[in-house]
């Protein structure tokens, strides 16, 4: 599961990314492998989106999401 | 003693800077990018003066734009100007975790550093509790706990500095991976550096290191080569290693009070602001405000200083000896100063409100609101406020476009914004329109005319995104495009955060763009009053000679002399030569002058038709200019000269045309060179004389 697939109030785990160099700046803003994050909120046109990461929140873009690999929940 | 303030942005960093150093601040570039410097003073208790730098806002040292890297070459390059001596980092005490990963780079830098605790009243009211003496203790560093945006603290945080090690002390955390030993060895044998980290960091960014020579960059690339370095994986293990680190270390230092989980006031908020249909309606209100106000509350203080300018001129003329010098000083140089003054009143109300929607954490929404549309051409969320700016006037929105932090979004902004149609059209078109267009209504209901203008905007408007559309095909970014974005929590605006941008953009407009004004109105001055001398003088010998002087009066003579005398300067030379090229527009050489002399100012165009014409009165008297205008005719052929196809074709032209000075200017200090305004001035003009073409073509 992708956290672009996670629906509005959804909390998911990061697992991995796909990207690289996105995974670098997404670790430095917070987004760190185990880490819970929840879907805050989509903007208006379905894109970007809002989640909430350790205690704020961070918006970016559905394609950017879309590198962001969740556990999967049982 | 130079102190630097470093930390993420929404910290409060600017609010800190505010209060250490007051109103002893001063705003520059640094050298070679456009990244706002702020620097000033601040007394420290043993009365010594400390210089405060205030770094642009950043996450991490390895940087992603371009105010991200001025941080990093600061930091690390002890030749540079800004190097400090001592670094506070601010962070914010609700999000601890995410700010000490700057804090800890910084410090394995090896500068000495102080912490400021920042923002602990917003932290107790979410039931976080920081222990600073215990982070003290951690980190080897002073903890100074302070509230910047309420000033609490902020002497002892200079006390803090006054007595700081002037040699860290601190341990450093990170110790650098065996797999790269070797290389940081080698670095830092050959390269002056403080500390391992500081090596590490310099095999991941010399590229963008301005201080060193191309020999040392390539011995650089021959270790990074043999030493098979990866860049992006070691950063990746760093960045996991230090918040492995930070989370033991916040557990010990941070409780945190179970708190019962309902949405806060800027969820609250937000469900407004970004809701569907609300969030929309009040952006659109939003920025009619803004653009009504830019108007509006400027119309006043714009008149007063025309006034102001206008009674120094008059002054001057009824009091300064007549000649040459008396010439240039009112009508170069007084007009050019007041042809920069006049945009003051604009620039500090869109300046306030801009500071007003960062402030209060608006800006963010309104990216992630049109985020989606904009993206669609090539522009950002953020090109939004800049662009609706450019209704009013390009000038100030040029320098708005400092906000958007993606170099290529921030150059395709800039590019498109002055084909937005700004206020100084008005004049123009109103001529025009009045002057071809019938004064009826369509369906009974519609003014023609008013939907003649309205036609220009939306011209003005599709024109700027299609244009943003090519560019963002054509431009390459420098800089990976991420959307990742902070959005902060609401905040009510400090007016005196809020009064310093204004007063700090306006001083810059003033004294940066305004020589560059100055100066290219002293030139067109200059050419629009000398001509070759034999035909300047034959002009002044024949209206001085008995046939002119006895069957005219005064009045009359000194227009006619003044019209004859521009048609035969320099600039009349000119009109008169680029004829053939404006012909096939439908425009003769008479407005070939005033399309020369209106690149000062596009309302120019009014006043020049008046002195071509002779007109009687002021500039601003448009039915006189009007009726003239109307009756004019061809000397050869009999026909109007002001045919709606040339009428309509000259309104084109003015839609997209560059034709104002003070643009020019600006987008030269805001690119930091000549090449963009060039290529703006280039393509504007060609498409406004292929659209000026297909018009008149199509409409003779």
């Amino acid at each position: 599961m992708k956290l672009s697939d996670l629906k509005v109030g959804q909390v998911g785990i990061i697992k991995e990314f796909t990207d690289l160099a996105l995974s670098v700046k997404l670790m430095e803003m917070g987004c760190l492998p185990g880490e819970s994050v929840s879907l805050e909120r989509i903007a208006p046109m379905g894109d970007p989106i809002a989640i909430k990461v350790s205690g704020y929140q961070l918006s970016l873009r559905m394609e950017e999401a879309s590198n962001v690999i969740l556990h999967t929940k049982n | 003693m130079k102190v630097a303030l470093v930390g993420n942005p929404n910290t409060g960093k600017s609010s800190l800077f505010n209060a250490l150093t007051g109103l002893n601040q001063k705003v520059g570039n640094f050298p070679g990018v456009t990244v706002d410097k702020k620097y000033g003073t601040s007394r420290l208790p043993d009365q010594r003066v400390a210089r405060i730098i205030d770094l642009p806002g950043c996450y991490s040292l390895y940087p992603k734009t371009q105010d991200e890297a001025i941080v990093y070459n600061v930091l690390s390059d002890k030749t540079n100007e800004s190097h400090p001596d001592l670094v506070v980092v601010v962070v914010d005490a609700t999000n601890l975790k995410r700010n000490l990963l700057l804090y800890f780079q910084v410090a394995d830098l090896g500068i000495p550093l102080i912490l400021a605790l920042n923002m602990n009243d917003l932290a107790e009211k979410e039931q976080i509790y920081v222990d600073a003496d215990k982070l003290s203790e951690r980190l080897g560093v002073q903890v100074v706990k302070i509230s910047a945006r309420n000033k609490e603290n902020i002497d002892g945080l200079k006390t803090a500095i006054a007595t700081a090690p002037k040699f860290a002390v601190h341990s450093s955390t990170y110790s650098i991976p065996a797999s790269t030993k070797n290389l940081v060895g080698h670095i830092s044998q050959n390269f002056e550096s403080d500390s391992e980290y500081a090596s590490l960091l310099l095999a991941h960014q010399y590229p963008s290191m301005k201080h060193l020579t191309k020999e040392e960059n390539r011995r650089l690339d021959k270790l990074i080569e043999e030493e098979n370095f990866r860049s992006k994986d070691q950063q990746i293990e760093e960045t996991v290693w230090r918040y492995g680190y930070i989370d033991k270390l916040v557990k010990e230092c941070v409780r945190v009070e179970p708190k019962p989980s309902e949405p806060s006031l800027t969820d609250k908020i937000d469900d407004v602001l970004t809701h569907k249909v609300w969030g929309f309606v009040i952006f659109f209100f939003v920025l009619l405000f803004i653009f009504q106000s830019i108007f509006s509350w400027a119309e006043y203080p714009m008149a007063l200083i025309e006034g102001m300018f206008s009674w120094l001129d008059e002054t001057g003329r009824a009091y300064l000896p007549e000649g040459m010098f008396t010439d240039l000083l009112l009508n170069g140089i007084l007009a050019g100063l007041g042809g920069v003054l006049v945009f003051i009143p604009q620039l500090a109300i869109l300046f306030a409100f801009i500071a007003v929607l960062e402030e209060t954490g608006y800006m963010a929404r309104i990216t992630f609101l049109m985020d989606k549309m904009m993206r669609k051409v090539g522009l950002s969320g953020k090109s939004v406020v800049p662009m609706i700016g450019g209704l009013a006037c390009a000038v100030p929105s040029i320098m708005a476009a400092r906000n958007i932090e993606n170099w290529k979004d921030r150059i395709i902004t800039i590019m498109v914004t002055p084909l937005i149609s700004c206020a100084a059209r008005l004049p123009v078109y109103i001529l025009l329109i009045s002057l071809v267009v019938p004064d009826d209504k369509v369906f009974g209901l519609f003014d023609l005319r008013g939907l003649t203008l309205l036609g220009l905007y939306v011209l003005g408007t599709v024109g700027a995104v299609f244009v943003a559309w090519i560019m963002k095909n054509l431009i390459k970014g420098k800089e990976a495009s991420y959307f990742i974005m902070e959005l902060p929590i609401y905040r009510a605006p400090r007016w005196k955060n809020v009064l310093l941008t204004m007063y700090d953009k306006v001083r810059t407009f003033v004294f940066e763009v305004g020589k560059i004004i100055i100066a290219i109105s002293i030139v067109l001055w200059v050419a629009a009053t000398y001509g070759p001398s034999e035909r300047m003088d034959r002009i002044e010998q024949k209206y001085e000679s008995a046939e002119f002087t006895d069957n005219y009066d005064a009045d009359h003579l000194e227009r006619m002399k003044s019209a004859e005398l521009l048609e035969n300067s320099y600039v009349g030379i000119l009109g008169k030569s680029i004829e053939p090229v404006i012909r096939p527009l439908g425009f003769d050489w008479k407005i070939g002058i005033a399309l020369i002399t209106s690149i000062a100012a596009r309302e120019v165009f009014v006043g020049t038709m008046a002195t071509i014409y002779s007109v009687e009165g002021s500039d601003d008297d448009t039915t006189n200019i009007r009726e003239t205008m109307a009756a004019a005719e061809n000397p050869d052929t009999g026909e109007k000269i002001y045919t709606p196809a040339t009428a309509f074709s000259l309104m084109v032209f003015y839609a997209f045309a560059m034709q104002c000075l003070s643009t020019i200017a600006v987008v030269k200090r805001e690119t930091n060179g000549w090449k963009w305004p060039a290529i703006q001035f280039v393509y504007m003009t060609a498409m406004a004389y292929i659209a000026s073409l297909i018009v008149y073509q199509l409409m003779r």
